[in-house]
């Protein structure tokens, strides 16, 4: 559990954030210069505060009150940043135990053997870090940072200079991560893909502020954020079940408790949960069941609230028996149809809306 | 013809026993003034960059007069050190030595800065958060970083070493087997009537030492430079 209360002044740019996060993946999400990777560097004790408190764990990192201040290499916070920053004079089976070896008898988080397969680094030990390609660099940056025992891992967007293969294929390793090892991680994020695909939970940042903090799924679905979360990306996030896979249509069914969904290139089994970005700009609304549609789900529910700016569409919050789902239409058609809280509608989702980058493993 | 005789031998010897001595006592201090100089702002800066930087403008009889009167046997420093230690650096191979290294010093600081700048902070600050308190992270991370701007350092420090002069013969003197190093007996040479062609032989070693100097450094930078950077040497 970390705990972050911070104020901070840098130049002309200020900082006022706090925020408590559980365990699982807590994403920092905001746009650039909102701040998000200062309050990494303010947690690793690379950056100075003015004043607050920052604990992980209960032990106390920062407490400006009781003027503890621990030093950067006391603080058992790893950190993986954006360009890795691998030591290139050793090899990699060095790098791995470089943070192990001051770290040693602290309870293990990761073994060696078991931080090689989990990453898939083990053929790469012997090489220097002049030698990796971008990807391998970033998954023994993870590798390194693990063994050094870390009360909290931060990730500080691991995946933004990688080409798209590439940045599936981290997401993939830092999604096993989540799933196989307990240390809490924070990870910073400009991209909603990701936050959906991997975080439990949200803060949104921006202008070093926090905007708000919740569950990935409340936030989404949160109207009031839509400027925040990115205009054309932003949309709802249905946490949902596997229900079935049809191999001959490519199609998985997936069921949750607003109705069911097909949704294609689903690589779960059945039984499993699985979280799914639904772009408002992809749902169509309905008064009455339409017939001879090519649209595969027709899902049910109320209409909650519209909002939106002055612009020319606005986002309608949906009620579909419990979860939450956002469509954006023009304010033109919100009016012809007479849309109003309350009001039973039909929601409309294309199936190839939903491309493999929008799925998560929950 | 091509072998050396015992005076000449003597005097390379001596050369090469004063070069060496002048870069290891120089080293540790040059790379504490070259972090200082690198990491550290704090008022009079400028100051300290200049004074460590002199003995590469003054005349080196400036530089050598004024470690005779420090060091001297009723200087400062000098009548302190034999009381209380009993080192004695007047008219003694390890004064020339300490006029070497003088003269060398910039040479080392200069050197070693410019890696020191050039050394990725992020490295050091990643060491950090991996657990490495401050010294170990210059003994792990940034020593080996800077180590080829160490090696050329020492190079162009032991090579000024071998051709030291000026501040040698005034601080020391010019006596035979004691500090009279290769140049130094050159001018000896050049000194007395007849002495012409022991002059031009000591000359001809002085260049093949420099060449075999420099070469060899050159492998050695080159090897640290690789390592360095991370490929596979």
């Amino acid at each position: 559990m970390l705990e972050f209360d911070v104020r901070c002044r840098v130049g002309s740019f200020a900082l006022d954030v706090a925020f408590t996060t559980g365990g699982g993946v807590t994403a920092l999400f905001g746009r650039s210069g909102a701040g998000k990777s200062t309050v990494l560097n303010l947690i690793a004790g690379l950056a100075r505060p003015q004043s607050g408190r920052i604990t992980v764990e209960k032990r106390t990192l920062y407490d400006s009150a009781a003027g503890i201040e621990l030093p950067p290499h006391a603080r058992r916070v790893g950190y993986v940043f954006q360009e890795g920053r691998l030591l290139p004079h050793l090899t990699v089976r060095h790098n791995l135990l470089y943070g192990n070896f001051f770290n040693k008898n602290k309870n293990h988080v990761v073994g060696f053997d078991q931080a090689i397969e989990l990453l898939g680094i083990g053929h790469l030990l012997e090489r220097r870090p002049g030698a990796l390609s971008g990807g391998e660099k970033q998954r023994v940056a993870i590798g390194r940072a693990l063994l050094a025992n870390p009360e909290v891992l931060l990730l500080d967007e691991p995946l933004a200079s990688l080409d798209a293969p590439r940045k599936a294929e981290i997401l993939y390793y830092v999604e096993r991560l989540r799933d196989e090892v307990r240390v809490p991680i924070v990870y910073v994020s400009h991209s909603l893909d990701e936050v959906v695909r991997l975080a439990d939970s949200v803060v949104l940042m921006s202008d070093g502020e926090v905007l708000g903090t919740g569950a990935v799924r409340d936030m989404m679905s949160r109207v009031e954020l839509r400027p925040y979360l990115g205009r054309h990306e932003g949309g709802a996030v249905i946490e949902a079940r596997v229900a079935g896979q049809d191999l001959e249509s490519g199609l998985a069914r997936l069921e949750f408790s607003g109705g069911a969904l097909e949704i294609p290139d689903v690589e779960a089994l059945p039984g499993e949960q699985v979280r799914i970005r639904v772009r408002a700009r992809d749902v169509s609304i309905a008064l009455a069941r339409p017939a001879g549609l090519s649209i595969r789900n027709i899902l049910a529910g109320t209409v909650v609230e519209l909002a939106g700016d002055e612009g020319s569409s606005l986002d309608v919050r949906l009620d579909l028996q419990g979860t939450a789902l956002l469509a954006r239409i023009t304010r033109k058609s919100a009016s012809e149809l007479g849309l109003r809280p309350g009001l039973p509608v039909f929601a409309l989702i294309k199936a190839v809306s939903i491309d493999r980058r929008s799925v998560g493993y929950a | 013809m091509w072998s050396l005789s015992p005076a000449e031998t003597t005097a390379l010897l001596l050369s090469l026993k004063v070069a060496f001595w002048s870069v290891a006592a120089s080293l540790p201090v040059a790379v504490a003034l070259a972090w200082v100089l690198s990491r550290l702002s704090f008022p009079g800066k400028s100051l300290l960059d200049a004074v460590v930087h002199l003995p590469l403008v003054l005349p080196p009889v400036v530089v050598g007069y004024f470690l005779l009167l420090a060091f001297g046997r009723r200087g400062p420093i000098g009548a302190f050190l034999e009381e209380y230690l009993g080192i004695t650096f007047i008219f003694r191979w390890t004064g020339a030595a300490l006029a070497c290294a003088v003269m060398g010093l910039p040479l080392l600081v200069r050197a070693v800065r410019q890696s020191l700048d050039a050394v990725d902070r992020g490295l050091e600050a990643a060491a950090a958060t991996l657990g490495a308190s401050p010294l170990w992270v210059f003994a792990s991370v940034t020593l080996p970083l800077i180590l080829p701007g160490i090696l050329t350092g020492m190079l162009l420090s032991f090579a000024r070493s071998l051709g030291e002069f000026g501040a040698t013969i005034t601080f020391v003197s010019n006596i035979p087997g004691e500090t009279q190093t290769l140049p130094l007996a050159i001018y000896a040479f050049t000194q007395v009537p007849g002495g012409d062609a022991q002059a031009l032989r000591l000359c001809v070693l002085s260049i093949v030492l420099s060449l075999a100097a420099l070469m060899a450094s050159e492998v050695l930078v080159r090897r640290a430079t690789e390592r360095a950077a991370g490929r596979d040497a």
